[in-house]
């Protein structure tokens, strides 16, 4: 069946068992991220020290799609320098337009690559990027304020 | 039970020929984001362009002529549906154009029963779609007028125990959907427009889930403005309707301005058309108000009270086929007291998007996730719910259908 390609058991997994779910009390920056299509929300907590990412952890509700993406990304850029992080975040973001086009780098996305099938699903793919989206703008946000 | 002769109502609906995923039939159940569309509909819309095409109130040729009489006429025919008058009858856009032009037309008005200010009151309800929300929040905001509102009961009916202190003579507007979008509930209209008019309020009715669904006569509701959509009615996107009393039309001040509203015009100032010209600046969406009307001709074929007796039928059998799948809650009343054909409902460890895409598969279209309707989903402490509307074209096989439909996805996602 066609959904199974967006249903892979890795990101079943991840929505029953979500990585880094529960709001850590030290942080950076906060934000919280809005579908408005769908009315699913995530605020997220982002720990900056020197440039690499401490913590990032979030909670929210939503989709198993948009729950196990972001169980995913919060595992990813854990403990990455902010550069790194913003590569994986980018080479997401290409995997989430390419409309089932590429497979995806496994070596730099690992559990990621499952949300391939995403891409065929344009309704889904802002489901697939909430939690990235939340972590890019807290990001943005974490660096500058570091810098002050 | 009464249902209508499906097989040849669906017949006249060409989408019904295509093939949906894995090959399957279509099972549309989303009427109440925007129904499908009879041929009679298109072929109206298509003859306007092919023999009449002109822009209607202007020119002085034949086919100036044909179109505008095929605009008025359309106009006739949606007021005779209503039990109106045909100058109380503005055609729009959408019904989101509707609301926006009363509320703009209060902004727009500084006397009389249109003037808003400080210590007025405008009342809604907590099952309001946000089209009959928002324009009434920025009125609020342009005017200093307060917002109030009913709140919901926990069976989805309306809660008018606190209706002595919300509508008093402070409110200036009572705005409420006649059924709701999400809940499917038909509220009391009649019994609360009279209070309002005791009041001295001005009443709108937010009429987009009922005129397409059952016999609506504006006469006998005792309301002042009634607003709704051709495109959930059978008929094309880009009409919607406004019907207001006359009088209030008159006094009512325009909300969009150029061509076709007026009636002198200087380099310093104008001066209007009366209604419904004054509200429709611009060359109207003319195929589009033909369309409706084809639509509406349409349904007064089947009869209005049949078609609200096959709602009634289906979803009463989907009530209690729905309500058989353990882990399911009906979110909106379990009974068709004062009940219409929109079934919201909420599925244990299953996110309605989720639960959306697997009945996707089986060529079952259904609405997932807020329905514009945000503070209700908050009421009822869920990010979204899973909608099934219907309308003529459905049949109890679509029923059978979604039940099983939902039963394949609680296997695939492993819930039992």
């Amino acid at each position: 069946m066609e959904l199974d390609s967006l249903y892979q058991e890795v990101i079943l997994d991840h929505y029953k068992h979500p990585l880094h779910k529960g709001l850590s009390v030290e942080k950076t920056v906060q934000v919280h991220h809005v579908n408005p299509s769908c009315g699913d929300e995530i605020t997220l907590n982002l720990l900056l020290e020197d440039d690499v990412v401490k913590d990032v952890t979030w909670d929210g509700v939503g989709c198993s799609i948009s729950q196990a993406s972001s169980s995913i990304m919060s595992d990813l850029v854990h403990g990455k320098s902010m550069d790194h992080a913003l590569t994986i975040l980018e080479s997401f973001s290409e995997l989430m337009s390419s409309k089932g086009s590429i497979t995806g780098d496994e070596e730099i996305l690992e559990d990621g690559v499952a949300l391939a099938g995403v891409s065929k699903f344009p309704a889904r793919v802002k489901c697939a990027l909430l939690g990235w989206m939340a972590f890019k703008d807290a990001a943005l946000q974490g660096r500058n304020e570091e810098k002050k | 039970m009464t249902l209508l002769d499906v097989a040849t109502i669906k017949a006249d609906f060409p989408i019904f020929e295509k093939r949906m995923r894995n090959d399957a039939r279509l099972v549309y159940l989303d009427s109440g984001a925007t129904s499908q569309k009879p041929r009679q509909v298109m072929a109206a819309e298509q003859y306007f362009y092919t023999h009449q095409n002109a822009a209607v109130h202007r020119g002085s040729h034949l086919l100036a002529e044909e179109a505008s009489a095929a605009y008025e006429g359309a106009r006739e025919t949606v007021a005779a549906f209503l039990g109106a008058k045909s100058d109380e009858i503005i055609f729009t856009k959408s019904a989101t154009e509707s609301l926006n032009l009363l509320a703009y037309s209060f902004s727009n008005t500084a006397t009389g029963r249109f003037a808003l200010g400080v210590g007025d009151e405008i009342l809604l309800s907590e099952m309001e779609h946000h089209a009959n929300l928002i324009p009434w929040q920025q009125l609020a905001k342009r005017t200093g007028a307060t917002l109030k509102w009913f709140d919901v009961t926990p069976d989805g009916r309306l809660d008018l125990s606190q209706i002595d202190q919300l509508l008093s003579a402070r409110t200036k507007i009572v705005a409420l959907t006649h059924q709701s979008n999400v809940l499917g509930t038909i509220n009391p209209i009649t019994e609360i427009a009279k209070k309002a008019k005791e009041c001295g309020a001005l009443f709108v009715l937010d009429a987009c889930q009922s005129v397409p669904h059952f016999a609506t006569d504006v006469s006998k509701l005792g309301v002042d403005f009634v607003t709704f959509s051709g495109h959930k009615m059978l008929g094309p996107t880009g009409i919607g309707v406004l019907w207001g009393r006359s009088e209030l039309l008159a006094e009512m001040q325009p909300f969009l301005f150029g061509g076709s509203m007026i009636e002198t015009v200087t380099m310093e100032s104008a001066t209007w058309a009366p209604a419904p010209r004054k509200f429709e600046a611009g060359v109207p969406n003319m195929a589009q108000a033909v369309g409706l009307a084809a639509a509406i001709n349409y349904l007064e074929a089947i009869g209005m009270d049949k078609v609200h007796e096959h709602e009634v039928a289906l979803t009463q059998y989907a009530l209690e086929g729905l309500q058989t799948i353990k882990g399911l809650t009906i979110i909106g009343p379990t009974n068709m007291d004062s009940r219409g054909g929109v079934l919201s409902f909420a599925l244990d460890g299953i996110h309605p998007h989720d639960g959306g895409q697997v009945l996707d598969q089986y060529g079952i279209a259904v609405r997932t996730g807020h329905h514009c309707a945000w503070p209700l989903m908050r009421k009822y402490g869920v990010s979204g719910t899973t909608r099934a509307s219907f309308y003529i074209y459905n049949d109890l096989a679509d029923i059978d259908a979604l039940v099983t439909g939902i039963e394949a996805t609680k296997k695939y996602f492993k819930v039992s």
